[in-house]
């Protein structure tokens, strides 16, 4: 777990600092993990299982926009105000997580400025991940043909 | 490989989607040389035009399959045919997937939407002859889970690994959601000694190939098919032309090494 994705991104030292923060947490499948809207005030490292993100539309099922899985950030809202969820997370599979809370991992960030920037490096670059990979999706690339194409 | 076409008639259609169709051709008289996993034939429906489509099927009685998907006139008249229907083919043309080159490798199946059709026979051909080679990994992109080719055979896919996701998922979908080189990280490879095949569309290729060198793979090892405007499929016309490649002859199939700085270059 510490070889892949958030965890390979930081020096050893402040990584077992950070893991000190951190609980290993168990979700079953079906298993709501947050709603679109509340509270941003934790994350989580996925281990095993992926999680389905999804968006409320009213009248409808919840649109799934994306899964997640073993190795991968959940949840990038307690970075920046409003600190709120984007989007609703529920287990896909039986899921294994770290589970982190973030005013915990803030303030040990405040006094740990290299964990800060390796940190914060690393979910800037999952945002932009995610960003790529929605613009791709955004072309229809698998449409009838032209049907991404601008009108 | 013919200039003529030579008859072939419908003998089986398997609707596999909406708008896609696998056909099963056999020929009426003679048939065309042995195909190969990813090369191509130029499928003549009569009377409305011919179209250069990859083989998914190579069976053992000489007969073909066809995955074809009505986008064009000729498409859609392919994909309207029925049993006893006669078309005209030549072929096979183009490389095909060097699957000798991939020789105790782990392998990377990588297809999007309807590129799954040419990767087909490969990943059969390697099914076959398992011993040849490392672990089988098949991962597929799809539009959404009703878009999805072949789906009574993908169980039988995962030696050990066959993954799917979709771009947007249906009521009831439990699978992945998002682009298919999220896939990569469930695939179980060793970077230094895994040769990539990828199909799809060209933005999918890039993304996919680019990936895969971040991973560690030489670019000699991601095979790619590309795909451009084939007519003659002889090298003469020169329509399928990208760059110093005319793909009807050099390709479908290229390594990355040769492809990569042409998909680079704007409206090449």
């Amino acid at each position: 777990m510490t070889r892949t994705g958030l965890f390979s991104t930081i020096p050893e030292d402040h990584r077992d600092r950070l893991m000190d923060l951190g609980r290993d947490v168990a979700f079953p499948a079906g298993a709501r993990i947050f709603e679109e809207g509340s509270k941003a005030d934790r994350f989580w490292v996925l281990h095993t299982g992926a999680v389905a993100l999804d968006l409320h539309v009213p009248g409808r099922r919840p649109a799934v926009v994306e899964t997640i899985g073993a190795g991968e950030l959940l949840g990038w809202s307690w970075v920046c105000p409003p600190r709120q969820w984007h989007l609703g997370a529920e287990a896909v599979s039986p899921v294994r997580a770290w589970e982190f809370d973030a005013q915990e991992v803030l303030r040990l960030c405040e006094h740990d400025p290299a964990l800060d920037h390796a940190l914060l490096t690393y979910v800037v670059g999952t945002i932009g991940h995610r960003l790529r990979s929605a613009r791709t999706r955004l072309l229809d690339l698998y449409g009838p043909y032209g049907s991404g194409e601008p009108r | 490989m013919t200039a003529i076409p030579l008859p072939y008639r419908v003998v089986e259609t398997r609707p596999e989607t909406a708008d896609t169709v696998t056909v099963r051709l056999e020929p009426v008289h003679e048939a065309l040389p042995p195909f190969a996993p990813g090369r191509f034939a130029m499928v003549y429906a009569f009377g409305v035009g011919e179209a250069p489509v990859s083989v998914a099927g190579i069976l053992p009685d000489g007969g073909l399959l066809h995955t074809v998907r009505a986008a064009g006139a000729v498409s859609r008249a392919l994909c309207a045919l029925a049993p006893g229907a006669v078309v005209g083919m030549r072929g096979p043309f183009g490389t095909g997937w060097d699957l000798p080159l991939a020789a105790g490798d782990d392998l990377l199946v990588v297809a999007g939407g309807i590129g799954l059709a040419p990767l087909r026979p490969l990943v059969q051909a390697v099914l076959a002859a398992p011993q040849g080679h490392g672990r089988l990994n098949v991962l597929i992109g799809a539009r959404t889970p009703d878009d999805l080719l072949y789906r009574g055979e993908l169980d039988g896919w995962a030696r050990p690994y066959c993954g799917i996701t979709v771009d947007r998922p249906g009521a009831g979908w439990r699978g992945r959601v998002g682009v298919v080189t999220t896939l990569l990280d469930e695939a179980l490879f060793s970077p230094a000694g895994t040769t990539a095949f990828v199909c799809g569309p060209e933005i999918m290729i890039r993304a996919t190939a680019r990936d895969l060198l971040h991973r560690g793979l030489a670019p000699d090892r991601i095979l790619v098919s590309l795909e451009r405007n084939m007519h003659c499929a002889t090298g003469h016309c020169g329509h399928c032309q990208l760059g110093p490649l005319l793909l009807c002859r050099d390709g479908p199939v290229v390594g990355y090494e040769r492809a990569e700085p042409l998909l680079s270059v704007r409206e090449l």
